[in-house]
């Protein structure tokens, strides 16, 4: 057997765990859409998003989910409304994850390193999250990079402190005396026996902060402190809430709607995954029957 | 030919509740090819001397006297040179199999990485030889059982996977602490007769509370009491005619010999009983016990005891 075939043997092993939850493939079906929409956006939008056409038009063939109040393609909009809320939730889940991460593993495993650590995330943590971003928003020119950096900020700490606890616990192991005994250095036993360890709850903790963030961009933006250039989701919702007789007319099922059940599909299969992708980590539950 | 040697061996950590001196002053020769057993009841510092020779105890403990290992002081090595010895000259059996291997990588791996961890060889003859050495230890169909994870693995052959483990970097010395917990009667039988053979050329300190075990196994046997060797002599002479009354005590607890159990606890090793350390709980204890401690002293041939009754 050649190294390939061993490869693509673990894929299709990997694949065949994950979709016996079926939740877990309608979570990532949902989101390949999502990411196929934030992608490939100009080409699938069927107009330019900044476009002006007839101000308030109802959905037709030319307009599929109608024209906003200045005259621009809702669907349009939508399509690259995905990339900022996409954009935004995974590069500050993988930034604060990793920061999260190193810091977290560094802080469990040397006693000094993670009082020191600690007591710089206990700072963090005291600061409440939405005041904060609300007043950084409105005293910084809004745009997607402060959003990103003060959601970085804020998300480091919470995952520090999760994959610190987890190694404590886990550095006490037989199984890392026994690397020791090996000669194993310090460096190779956190990277080789305790991070593996710790992936469980690092993806569970990607997931969560994902979602965290796009239903913060979103309500950011709803507030009227998101970029007001940047076609979001919660930058759609803005301006159909500002706009006067949102209720009373029928414009609300095609205006409101959509943007408001695309954040709530995006967080939604963000926990189908996390939900499939904690069993297939967790090699005893690997092969188990599903109930 | 002296392959290990403990020179007044001082084992002590701090706790709350005082100094605990876990060995003390303990003497102790392992020969080439020999298999050193030593026994004693739980909690007598048999595990703290194992680790104290690896060096792997927490960082406020205090290791005093020498650990002299093919010439070289051990105490005096540096981290990264302890490191190097680690596995490759030296390498232990932990007790417990079922917590000493990781759950999230497969066995394969956990072998194969001893073998690189001290030798540069590709990612794929680390592999072969993992494989190699696990159907040493007679693993049913080792390529297969390479790649699962410990929990497909039964007791039984978690412990022949530790000992896979200990013997992947082919070392010198092996200490096996307690390697026979927790396994029934039949297991118990094979995993000992596995490791007399696979330990032919090497030596051994075999650390364990069952003394069927170590009748089996071992070349020498030595007896721990309370941080303190009290007897030591061949296995034929120490199980045919024990000299110690702790050791004479340990035999007939045996359930072959009437399970007879040694009256009292085991000391605390904080506070040990003054004079000799064993006299509370001693049939043939005497005046001159409560008083003063009893030196080693050799009886016969190779067989010493730490006992006024031989003075």
């Amino acid at each position: 057997m050649t190294e390939k075939t061993i490869e693509l043997t673990d894929l299709r092993r990997l694949w065949d765990t994950y979709s016996e939850k079926r939740i877990g493939v309608i979570g990532l079906v949902i989101m390949l859409v999502f990411i196929v929409m934030a992608v490939f956006a100009p080409y699938i939008a069927p107009h330019d998003p900044y476009e002006l056409y007839n101000p308030m038009e109802p959905p037709g063939p030319d307009h599929l989910l109608g024209t906003n109040d200045i005259g621009q393609d809702i669907l349009s909009e939508l399509i690259y409304g995905a990339r900022v809320s996409l954009f935004i939730a995974f590069f500050v889940s993988i930034v604060s994850g990793l920061i999260g991460t190193i810091l977290g593993l560094l802080s469990g495993y040397y006693e000094h390193v993670g009082f020191f650590i600690m007591r710089i995330v206990d700072a963090f943590l005291a600061i409440p999250r939405l005041p904060l971003i609300i007043l950084i928003a409105a005293f910084m020119r809004p745009s997607i990079w402060n959003l990103v950096i003060i959601f970085t900020i804020l998300g480091w700490p919470i995952t520090t402190r999760i994959i610190r606890s987890e190694v404590l616990s886990l550095r006490t192991r037989n199984y890392v005396e026994a690397a020791r005994m090996l000669g194993a250095p310090d460096s190779y036993i956190m990277i080789k026996h305790i991070l593996p360890n710790v992936f469980p709850l690092l993806v569970v903790r990607l997931v969560v902060e994902a979602s965290h963030v796009i239903l913060a961009e979103s309500s950011l933006s709803f507030l009227g402190l998101g970029d007001p250039t940047a076609k979001s989701w919660g930058m759609i919702l803005h301006y159909a809430f500002m706009y006067p007789t949102i209720y009373i007319s029928d414009v609300w099922k095609w205006w409101m709607l959509p943007p408001g059940l695309c954040i709530v599909l995006t967080i939604l299969s963000l926990m189908f995954i996390g939900y499939a992708l904690e069993e297939l980590v967790n090699p005893r539950l690997r092969g188990m029957t599903q109930v | 030919m002296t392959l290990l040697k403990l020179k007044r061996l001082r084992t002590c950590f701090p706790t709350r509740d005082g100094l605990v001196k876990a060995v003390n002053t303990v003497d102790l020769e392992i020969g080439a090819n020999e298999i050193l057993g030593l026994i004693g009841e739980t909690g007598c510092g048999k595990s703290i001397l194992g680790m104290s020779i690896m060096r792997l105890l927490q960082p406020s403990t205090r290791i005093e006297g020498e650990i002299i290992y093919k010439g070289q002081d051990l105490l005096k090595l540096s981290e990264a040179e302890m490191r190097k010895i680690r596995g490759k000259e030296i390498a232990m059996i932990l007790q417990n199999p079922a917590t000493a291997l990781n759950p999230v990588l497969t066995v394969g791996d956990q072998i194969a990485e001893a073998i690189w961890l001290h030798q540069t060889m590709t990612k794929r003859e680390a592999r072969e030889k993992a494989i190699e050495v696990l159907r040493s230890v007679k693993i049913p169909s080792p390529e297969k059982m390479a790649n699962e994870c410990p929990h497909k693995f039964s007791g039984g052959m978690k412990e022949r996977a530790m000992i896979a483990i200990g013997l992947a970097c082919n070392p010198a010395l092996i200490i096996a602490d307690e390697p026979t917990r927790g396994l029934d009667a039949s297991t118990k039988e094979q995993i000992i007769k596995l490791m007399k053979e696979v330990t032919e050329e090497k030596s051994m300190l075999f650390i364990t509370h069952d003394l069927d075990a170590a009748a089996e196994i071992c070349d020498t046997v030595a007896v721990m009491y309370a941080g303190e060797l009290v007897e030591c002599a061949k296995t034929g002479d120490l199980f045919g005619k024990p000299l110690h009354p702790y050791t004479m005590g340990l035999l007939d607890s045996l359930p072959c010999r009437g399970l007879k159990p040694i009256r009292g606890m085991s000391p605390s090793l904080i506070d040990y009983p003054s004079g000799c350390r064993f006299h509370p709980r001693c049939d043939y204890a005497s005046a001159i016990c409560e008083k003063k401690h009893p030196e080693m002293v050799k009886v016969e041939d190779r067989h010493y005891v730490r006992c006024f009754m031989y003075l």
